[in-house]
């Protein structure tokens, strides 16, 4: 495979972040738009080229003979050598889960860049100021989300991994002039940097005990007779953790150091991932435009950790608690997020909460894969639901943004009835709601059941606890749906247009990811992406019962929504009153955030700072200025040395030479 | 030997076109200088020309030539190139009209002196390489005939210059006496076997009269009046060239002649002069407002940072020490091409007077800013790696002793840090009205400080100039010193 194309997939965003970046101002607005969005394209076209080659065209170097597909390393550039053995490269790793995630990225990254274009506007199609830079930052979060995606090592991917952080708090605060925005670009940046310390040191253990940081040297074997060719193996993952039993110092605290360092990755993706306790930052992050919401905060970011975890996932295998963590987390995060969805205002709000759980689904489903059931399913239903979340998450999102410009405001309340106004809004959104409820024959329902599948065979208590979960996703995308549409018919406030369906800039990318939303089942994604490479028939493992159960819950819990929603009426007051305190828990998110202000100002701030900035202040100012003063006095008392007259200059160099001499003598004698 | 025919062959030409040429075509010859200075630089890059393998002699031993050596030449044809390309408008104007060739000629002998003194392996041609790069320069010093500063700088370094060779020969007359002989070699067997105190005194003379070149405390005393009184070509030239040619040459007296006492003698002398020589040369930094002579002292404690090179005793060292001088180089003629240009426009050289200087000529700022902040070693400009490598240099060599005096080194950046942010924040936080106005500096100018800027930039960032080095050192005849 030619090597130009991969290079290019990452050169063209980072050239047109540094172009638009620093020549943007110069340009107009709608030639930056373009550009920024042509370039886009090709990347969405080289990926795509690159994604068909790795799956279809059964190269050797990406197939084997028995079908399994492989890992290829198309180049890995040393960076920084600092050591024989500490060596940082920069590379491109093709494997099923960087090919998916290729196209994945492309695809919502082009949607948004081509939506963007008529988002960024205002009532009179005036653009935003600083859509330039607007198109910058965007270039600048895909170069950094690709570099990631492809990562053959995991410092690369942690460098990237940092990029995609700072390219989220650009675009996060992109409204720099609005105090929320400030604030939500800085929690986004300071939670997601705490987790990421804990997968730094998660990073340092690995590598420090293998001795490694390339993933194919921790997961996979190479293929005899091609270059750059591996294929994952268990028996790797076996051996990194005897590396680990036979060191030194094989435990930690009760646990194992493999299990520390990978609950410690896992932290990092926790952050990234939006997990509980470490969701905080995600519903904030809304403050942001929505198509960066759409890109950034539902479908390529925030499935990082996601992705890490299956990178790792056969060294998490070696571990049953690692991955009983995972699955607690992702179990717990999933229900919590959805609870809070059922009673939020704000509509992006409903979304983020929405994505957190569904991203909570993911994990869970990579928590409970195990090879022995159906040969690994949740992996690949975890990538699979990766998948089709993304496309139709994106979808929803974008929806939303077209409504919220067209409305002018966040809160369904100012929206209700608005099916007759915005009719392609309107079914896009209708179609959104439909792949994730899990209605067949959506997108959700296959990616979703097979998680559930997976979770039955793992334990039947994961299983009902995320079908009730499922439910209740229905039920709030319905009742966001109906309050969005139907309810009661829609008021236009005074000196406001009525609204209407937006430009084709922005019906365009809705129209094609419903699109995806509506056929993405039927891909037969176990044929692509499975944790080993292996491909199986997923119709072996299709469980008609988990399928029908599945449906039932999601009908029970669309129908509830309907009952609820569909005509203004009375009944969900009543229900508020009737659960007064799990409605406020619900809509106050169960005070996370007033924990953490807490926890930050009265404990961090007041018992631990203030001590260290007096320190700070006294101690090492005071050490620091006394040593400029001596400095400043050594200075001043050797100034009669230089006088301008050269005898004494001779005098002086004589002295020196003679002392330097006699110095030496006497210490030699 | 080719890379001396080539500068004679220049040298000749340069002569030639002085002569016979009229008077109209008197103002080309900066121009023609600094062209064949360059092309002699890319024959000089070009891998043909500089040898492959070890050593080469010639002349009965006395001279030699290697990879190396070659380098450290080609570091040097570089920084003259761009002095040259500075120095065309100051050498055009009405003052100069009548002594433009001499500069020119002065310019080239004490190069070819340089490139003797680096690769002598016989005491008598390494004086000869000494003197010649000394005595000329006094008379590049006085050049500027109608200033009583230019005289008086003059004088006061032929002095110094004078007095230093006498040591320095002083010196050499005990090594004589000692060892019988003025061949590196001989010399080197010599001393190993047979130590003495006549010995010691001989070193630190040796040390002391070739530290006069590189203005190592306590014999730098010279060098702010000159640096200030010189017309800030020959500065840049003096504080540059000059000291890095020293510098290479100084490396190889100390291995080649006196390697066999390191550790017994000149270590502990080095070591006193390297800490006297960055503190002291900070200290009086601190407290300049003249530009030249505030590049004066930073100068002295750069030779400090260099001299690390020497003390490491390594290849990594010697490799350090010549990425250090080609940085160096790219740094200081960066601040001497900004001074010079503010210099020829309006005839200031006050720190006072570049307040507000971002305000009335960013370009101007932006490179001093980029100079100031290599030399004081900020990354990822080129001086924060020339650092870090030589001080992984000495400290590789290993014993405690080096450690605490990189410590020292390092605590001296950040006095040297203050100094050079004094600059940047008098040309972009002053918020006095600027002194300066805003002004079009000459074409040449602004190459030279292209072709600085670039390299403040770019040598940091691509590890392969340093790579370069170190590969080729690590396969020199130099090797077998520190090993033995």
């Amino acid at each position: 495979m030619a090597i130009t194309i991969p290079i290019l997939i990452l050169a063209i965003p980072l050239f047109m972040f540094f172009f638009l970046g620093l020549f943007g101002m110069k340009m107009s607005h709608k030639l930056a738009g373009t550009l920024g969005t042509l370039g886009m394209g090709s990347v969405l076209v080289l990926s795509y080229f690159t994604a068909f080659q790795y799956f279809f065209s059964g190269l050797d170097i990406f197939v084997n003979e028995a079908g399994d597909r492989l890992q290829y390393l198309v180049f890995d550039q040393t960076w920084l050598q600092f050591t024989e053995k500490l060596v940082i490269k920069l590379g491109f790793l093709l494997d099923p889960i960087s090919a998916m995630m290729l196209v994945v990225i492309t695809t919502i990254s082009f949607m948004v860049h081509l939506y963007s274009m008529g988002y960024m506007r205002d009532h009179h199609g005036v653009f935003e100021h600083g859509f330039q830079r607007f198109y910058a930052f965007l270039s600048l979060f895909s170069f950094s989300m690709l570099g990631l995606v492809v990562a053959p090592n995991i410092f690369q991917m942690y460098i990237f991994w940092e990029l995609v952080g700072a390219s989220s708090y650009l675009l996060i605060g992109f409204y720099y002039k609005k105090p929320s925005a400030v604030s939500a670009s800085k929690k986004a940046f300071i939670v997601t940097r705490f987790a990421d310390l804990g997968f730094l040191i998660g990073i340092l253990t690995l590598s420090w005990y293998t001795g490694t940081f390339n993933f194919t040297e921790l997961t996979s074997v190479p293929v005899e007779g091609l270059a750059g060719v591996t294929q994952v193996n268990i028996g790797t993952a076996e051996s990194i953790r005897n590396i680990f039993a036979t060191s030194a110092a094989p435990t930690f605290m009760g646990a194992s150091v493999l299990t520390w360092a990978l609950v410690l990755i896992f932290m990092g993706g926790m952050g990234k991932s939006a997990m509980m306790p470490l969701h905080i930052w995600l519903p904030d992050a809304m403050e942001g435009p929505t198509p960066v919401s759409a890109l950034i905060h539902a479908a390529t970011m925030v499935v990082a950790g996601v992705y890490l975890v299956a990178r790792l996932f056969p060294l998490y295998l070696m571990e049953d608690s690692a991955m009983i963590i995972i699955t607690v987390v992702g179990a717990l995060t999933a229900f919590y997020a959805a609870m809070v969805a059922c009673v939020q205002v704000d509509i992006k709000r409903v979304l983020a909460f929405s994505t957190i759980s569904q991203i909570a689904f993911m994990m869970v489903s990579l928590g409970v894969a195990r090879p022995e059931y159906h040969e690994g399913l949740g992996y690949m239903a975890s990538m699979f639901h990766l998948f089709t979340h993304a496309m139709f998450k994106a979808l929803l999102f974008l929806g939303a943004g077209a409504l919220i410009h067209a409305i002018g405001s966040n809160d369904y309340t100012a929206m209700h009835g608005l099916r007759k106004s915005m009719p392609i809004t309107h079914i896009t959104f209708l179609i959104g709601c439909l792949a994730i409820a899990g209605i067949i024959p959506f997108s959700g329902f296959f990616s979703k059941d097979e998680i559930l599948s997976s979770c039955g065979q793992y334990d039947i208590l994961v299983y009902l606890w995320m079908s009730l979960v499922a439910g209740l996703t229905a039920f709030y995308m319905f009742r966001l749906y109906y309050l969005i549409f139907w309810w009661k018919e829609h008021v236009t406030p005074e000196g406001h247009h009525a609204p209407h369906d937006q430009p084709w800039t922005m019906t365009l990318p809705l129209v094609i990811l419903a699109a995806i939303s509506c056929v993405a089942g039927f891909i037969p994604f176990g044929n692509l992406v499975t944790w080993n490479g292996e491909p199986y028939d997923f119709m072996a493992h299709f469980d008609w019962s988990v399928a029908s159960i599945s449906l039932l819950v999601a009908i029970c819990g669309i129908a509830l929504a309907t009952v609820m929603y569909r005509k203004e009426n009375e009944l969900p007051a009543k229900m508020r009153r009737a659960l007064p305190a799990l409605w406020t828990w619900c809509y106050h998110r169960f005070y996370w955030d007033e924990l953490y202000q807490f926890i930050t100002h009265k404990i961090i701030f007041g018992l631990i700072s203030k001590p260290l900035a007096w320190f700070d202040r006294h101690i090492i100012d005071g050490t620091m200025d006394s040593f400029a003063t001596l400095t400043n006095k050594a200075s001043e008392a050797i100034k009669p040395l230089q006088s301008g007259q050269i005898q004494m200059y001779v005098f002086y160099y004589l002295i020196g030479a003679l002392l330097l001499g006699g110095i030496t003598i006497l210490c030699l004698i | 030997m080719k890379q001396e025919i080539a500068l004679l062959v220049v040298f000749l030409l340069v002569f030639l076109y002085d002569t016979f040429l009229g008077k109209g075509a008197q103002k080309g010859l900066p121009a023609f200088t600094a062209i064949l200075m360059f092309v002699i630089t890319l024959l000089g890059l070009c891998p043909h020309c500089c040898g492959v393998g070890g050593e080469q002699t010639a002349f009965a031993g006395m001279y030699a030539t290697s990879p190396v050596i070659a380098a450290i030449k080609n570091i040097l044809n570089v920084g003259v190139v761009i002095v040259l390309i500075q120095s065309i408008k100051w050498t055009n104007s009405e003052n100069m009209s009548m002594r433009r060739g001499e500069f020119y000629e002065l310019l080239l002998v004490t190069l070819f002196g340089m490139y003797l003194m680096i690769s002598s392996r016989h005491f008598l041609l390494f004086f000869i390489g000494l003197e010649s790069a000394s005595l000329p320069l006094a008379a590049m010093v006085a050049l500027d005939k109608n200033r009583y500063e230019s005289h008086e700088a003059a004088v006061k370094y032929i002095l110094t210059a004078v007095f230093s060779s006498a040591i320095f020969m002083m010196g050499l007359s005990f090594v004589y006496g000692l060892t019988g002989s003025f061949y590196f070699q001989n010399i080197y067997f010599a001393v190993s076997s047979n130590m003495s105190i006549l010995l010691v005194l001989a070193i630190a003379f040796v040390i002391a009269g070739i530290g006069f070149k590189l203005s190592l405390v306590p014999f730098h005393l010279w060098t702010a009046d000159v640096y200030q009184g010189a017309p800030t070509s020959v500065t840049s030239y003096l504080s540059v060239i000059s000291k890095g040619a020293t510098a290479f040459a100084f490396l190889v007296v100390m291995t080649q002649v006196f390697g066999a006492v390191y550790s017994r003698v000149w270590e502990w002398m080095l070591y006193a002069l390297i800490i006297l020589t960055i503190t002291v040369g900070n200290l009086f930094a601190i407290r300049q407002r003249n530009m030249k002579r505030f590049l004066a002292f930073s100068s002295i404690s750069q030779a400090g940072y260099i001299m690390l090179g020497v003390i490491a005793f390594n290849a990594m060292g010697l490799a350090a020490l010549m990425y250090y001088v080609l940085v160096y180089i790219f740094s200081n003629l960066a601040a001497f091409g900004v001074i010079g240009a503010i210099e020829n426009a309006t005839g200031k050289v006050s720190m006072d007077d570049y307040r507000g200087l971002s305000k009335t000529n960013p370009k101007l700022s932006f490179c001093m800013m980029l100079a100031m902040f290599s030399l004081a070693g900020i990354p990822p400009f080129a001086g924060f790696f020339s650092k870090f490598f030589i001080f992984t240099g000495a400290i590789n060599q290993g014993s405690v002793a080096i450690y605490v005096l990189v410590l020292i080194a390092l605590i001296n950046t950040i006095i040297s840090l203050y100094y050079y942010l004094l600059v940047v924040k008098a040309m972009y936080i002053s918020e006095d009205e600027p002194v300066v106005a805003t002004f079009k500096s000459a074409a040449s100018e602004r190459l030279g400080l292209w072709i600085t800027v670039a390299g403040i930039i770019c040598l940091g960032i691509a590890s392969c100039v340093y790579t370069y080095l170190l590969d080729t050192t690590a396969v020199s005849a130099m090797q077998a010193y520190f090993i033995g």
